[in-house]
């Protein structure tokens, strides 16, 4: 029970991978990617956690001089909140491909773009 | 069929290598060399109380700027090929009236959320607030307003505008921080300040601002774009 935050997160990295892989509809593939970037983004704060410790946010509680031994890690937290604005510009772009592929085939069945196959 | 099966296969294999990793892992006792540093240094070099800013906006703020240039790109590869409709072909469809309740909802709560996001922009400094969620908070609302309002072709400009000042004033206070600080984006070209005000830490609750402004300019572009799109190109 010690790493429950990080076993959800490599779960949820699992099933987005499972809708990228399994699903034709296009729709539901950028849903998986999405799926697999949130768990990406738990495994890394879960990573950055330290035992009884609390937010890098200096205040009454935690105070300069103890800082280094009562935060956790602030670098993989930085990490994260910069993915998560990566992760909602690629999705809009996904989602104006999709928008583009569905205008020239008026499918969203990934089966039926086939110019790439061989 | 065949595929399905080759596809959970490749899973099993990938769930069984994560599982190796989760297996093994052990929490670590004490913060890495770098956090170390950035903890005990970081409160009096840059006088920032939110350890997360002063790293994203300071000391690695080359990153934050390359980020910033990413939503950029995405945002004109997205107006690349969503050619949008001339202003006649936006007139002439006539979508449904939106209802009186979002009317009334969306001038009542705009303002509000648009508040909110700067206050959780200038606050970046202080609390668990910053540039890239005052931004989506910003973007928000104007989703709201797109909902409320699907027919308005205004605020392109204003966006557009918003867009390139903020992301030239901060380049330029990087620069700047080259020229009267110790390096590019170096936050102590004005004074650091009382440790947890609001006017402390130096250019960050500035650098941050632009920051927000940028993302919410850049995310409602985005929204702006797919709301303007051709419907078959």
């Amino acid at each position: 029970m010690e790493y429950v935050a990080l076993a959800t997160g490599l779960i949820l990295v699992i099933l987005g991978l499972y809708g990228i892989v399994a699903q034709r509809n296009i729709f539901r593939i950028i849903i998986g990617f999405s799926i697999f970037d949130t768990g990406l983004h738990v495994v890394l704060v879960s990573i950055a956690y330290l035992k009884n410790r609390t937010a890098p946010i200096l205040d009454e509680a935690v105070s300069k001089g103890e800082a280094a031994s009562k935060i956790v890690d602030p670098v993989p937290q930085a990490l994260v909140l910069t993915a998560i604005v990566i992760g909602v510009a690629i999705t809009a772009l996904m989602l104006t491909f999709a928008l583009k592929m569905y205008e020239k085939r008026k499918t969203l069945d990934i089966e039926k773009f086939e110019d790439l196959k061989w | 069929m065949v595929k399905k099966l080759v596809a959970i296969a490749i899973l099993a294999g990938i769930a069984f290598m994560l599982y190796g990793l989760f297996a093994s892992y052990t929490q670590k006792e004490t913060l890495p060399k770098t956090s170390r540093y950035y903890a005990i240094k970081g409160p009096d070099e840059l006088g920032s109380a939110n350890l997360v800013t002063s790293v994203v906006v300071t000391y690695r703020g080359l990153d934050t700027l390359g980020e910033v240039t990413i939503l950029f790109t995405v945002a004109s590869i997205i107006g690349f090929f969503l050619r949008s409709r001339t202003k006649r072909e936006a007139r002439a469809e006539n979508p449904r009236e939106t209802s009186e309740i979002l009317h009334t909802g969306v001038a009542f709560l705009v303002p509000i959320i648009f508040v909110f996001g700067a206050y959780v922009f200038i606050g970046g400094h202080l609390s668990p607030g910053g540039g890239f969620q005052g931004g989506a908070i910003i973007a928000s609302g104007t989703l709201l307003l797109f909902l409320a309002q699907p027919k308005t072709s205004g605020g392109h400009t204003l966006i557009t505008f918003v867009e390139s000042v903020s992301g030239i004033a901060y380049v330029g206070i990087g620069i700047a921080g080259i020229f009267l600080a110790n390096g590019f984006l170096d936050n102590r070209i004005l004074p650091v300040g009382e440790f947890g005000t609001i006017f402390s830490a130096g250019a960050i609750p500035i650098i941050y601002s632009l920051i927000g402004l940028k993302v919410g300019a850049e995310l409602s572009a985005i929204l702006y774009k797919l709301k303007d799109a051709k419907e078959d190109a």
